[in-house]
């Protein structure tokens, strides 16, 4: 019974979270409602047992999306008063309803199917955690090694990407000594 | 799941409450006669006997001072950010085991709420959000000043977390479980802190930043003379926020004293006791080092714990993976 109850409130919350933010105009209210979807969505994992997702999930997209909120801040004014009104656009909705109903068709199809056997099944005796680990270090451990390589890759990247002229630090020298874009050199000479 | 199990949870969930609501409060107490004994002073001394009521006169001012929305801020965020604070310290504390088992009346009680087997996980992720009541309460707030205490909450926020992710994985390396209980009962036959120094001195500062104390009080701007975030709140949402931090203060503390300093030991009353000595003792050191240091700029914060401290925690780690395998 409480996992019924616990189910439904959190499908709710959820689609709650992720129709807010993808209706609403006003940049803080969809990231906040961004990030407690995603923080709901952790509920899910929990009900399935699968806890070590669960927890990962939480500390993976609290830090996701706290980096959305500093391009936010940098980006918009947060506090600046917007119209909420949508004029809806049939077409949108109905497209929209439709790609949801079908992914949920296509993925929930084998469901009916009665002769299901998992190709991994759960090790019994062994924690969640180990779990985890087992699939991924045998079956899926080529993926897991290129994604590992995937973000070494980025990671570099957006260090070499960043880096320029990152020998000097901005915050230690004076503001008369900082080049100045042509533009405002000649703003301040006029 | 039968009734016993529920009513039981929901007693232990209001005892936490409570009993932890109340320590946020004396909290407050020891913090201002700590600085005042190390700075000289005598603190608060008017209010009962050595200043003891001082608690309930802060309450009572705190509970009916007028609750005032501001103009211009973006009101729901507003409302909602001291209680993101205040909640997600509670709900971390759910995988805690804050004293061993003990017999009540006949009836064996676990003072944990959720024994889930990826507890120290569980604690860091969630007491981690708690950091977004800062941040959105100095965006919701329309005040130039809690916006850049926002700003600093961001990057207070990507700056510490990798550091207590990578200094807890060496004991986890070591215990081979994510359970608060486990890592109490591997420490038998001698504490974490012997074997996983180095672990445990990132660890404490990663504390500081998570729980936003001196050094790491960056957040809420003590030099400009305003309170950052927490600038445009009044009254009992401005007293969310104290209650959020100071718990979340207890909260590490104990999970400090599980990981390194030997918990609770084998479980018997003097191991309780000596598991609330050390979070104490621990309580302690965050006020006896505010009282010593001054605070870091964000830029510090950063290069500390990206250039410093992470490189330390990866060399911890392999040397740890090393001894383990061989």
């Amino acid at each position: 019974m409480f996992e019924a109850i616990a189910f439904y409130l959190f499908a709710f919350l959820t689609i709650t979270m992720f129709f807010i933010t993808v209706m609403s105009k006003h940049a803080l209210y969809s990231m906040t409602a961004l990030a407690a979807g995603m923080i709901f969505i952790s509920a899910f994992f929990f009900m399935l047992g699968a806890d070590f997702l669960g927890a990962v999930q939480i500390i993976v997209y609290t830090g996701a999306v706290m980096a959305l909120y500093a391009f936010g801040m940098m980006f918009f004014d947060s506090t600046r008063e917007l119209k909420e009104k949508n004029t809806p656009s049939l077409l949108v909705f109905g497209l929209g309803g439709m790609a949801a109903l079908l992914t949920v068709i296509i993925v929930a199809a084998p469901i009916v199917s009665s002769n299901i056997t998992a190709a991994y099944p759960i090790v019994e005796g062994v924690g969640n955690t180990q779990a985890v680990g087992m699939v991924l270090f045998t079956k899926y451990l080529i993926p897991f090694e290129v994604a590992a390589v995937m973000l070494l890759v980025a990671m570099i990247a957006g260090i070499v990407l960043a880096g320029k002229k990152m020998d000097v630090s901005l915050t230690l020298v004076e503001d008369d000594v900082i080049p100045q874009p042509e533009k405002e050199k000649e703003k301040a000479a006029s | 799941m039968d009734v016993a199990f529920i009513i039981e949870t929901i007693i232990k969930i209001v005892v936490l409450l409570l009993v932890f609501s109340a320590l946020a409060g004396f909290g407050t107490y020891f913090e201002r006669k700590v600085l005042a004994f190390m700075q000289r002073r005598l603190g608060p001394m008017h209010v009962g006997p050595y200043g003891l009521l001082q608690i309930a006169a802060d309450g009572v001012k705190l509970f009916t001072k007028e609750d005032i929305i501001p103009q211009n801020v973006v009101a729901p965020i507003f409302k909602i950010a001291p209680v993101i604070t205040a909640a997600t310290a509670f709900m971390a504390a759910a995988a805690i085991p804050f004293l061993p088992e003990f017999t009540l009346f006949g009836y064996t009680v676990r003072p944990i709420i959720s024994d889930v087997n990826i507890g120290v996980l569980y604690v860091v992720g969630v007491m981690a959000i708690g950091l977004y009541g800062p941040l959105l309460g100095g965006m919701a707030s329309a005040n130039k000043w809690s916006l850049i205490s926002a700003a600093r909450a961001a990057s207070v926020f990507i700056s510490y977390e990798v550091v207590t992710g990578l200094a807890l994985l060496a004991p986890i390396m070591l215990v081979g479980s994510l359970s608060l209980i486990d890592m109490n009962n591997y420490q038998s036959d001698g504490w974490m802190i012997w074997s996983q120094p180095v672990a445990f001195i990132l660890f404490v500062i990663a504390t500081f930043a998570e729980t936003g104390r001196t050094p790491f009080h960056l957040i809420a701007n003590d030099h400009e003379i305003i309170d950052g975030f927490g600038t445009e709140y009044s009254g009992m949402r401005w007293g969310l926020f104290f209650i959020g931090e100071y718990a979340n203060m207890f909260f590490i503390s104990f999970v400090t004293a599980l990981i390194f300093l030997g918990g609770f030991g084998d479980g018997s009353l003097l191991g309780a006791l000596a598991l609330l000595g050390k979070v104490a003792f621990l309580f302690f050191f965050f006020l006896w080092t505010r009282a010593a240091w001054p605070d870091v700029r964000p830029d510090q914060l950063m290069w500390l714990c990206w250039k410093v401290l992470m490189p330390i925690a990866i060399i911890n780690i392999v040397v740890t993976g090393f001894v383990v395998m061989f």
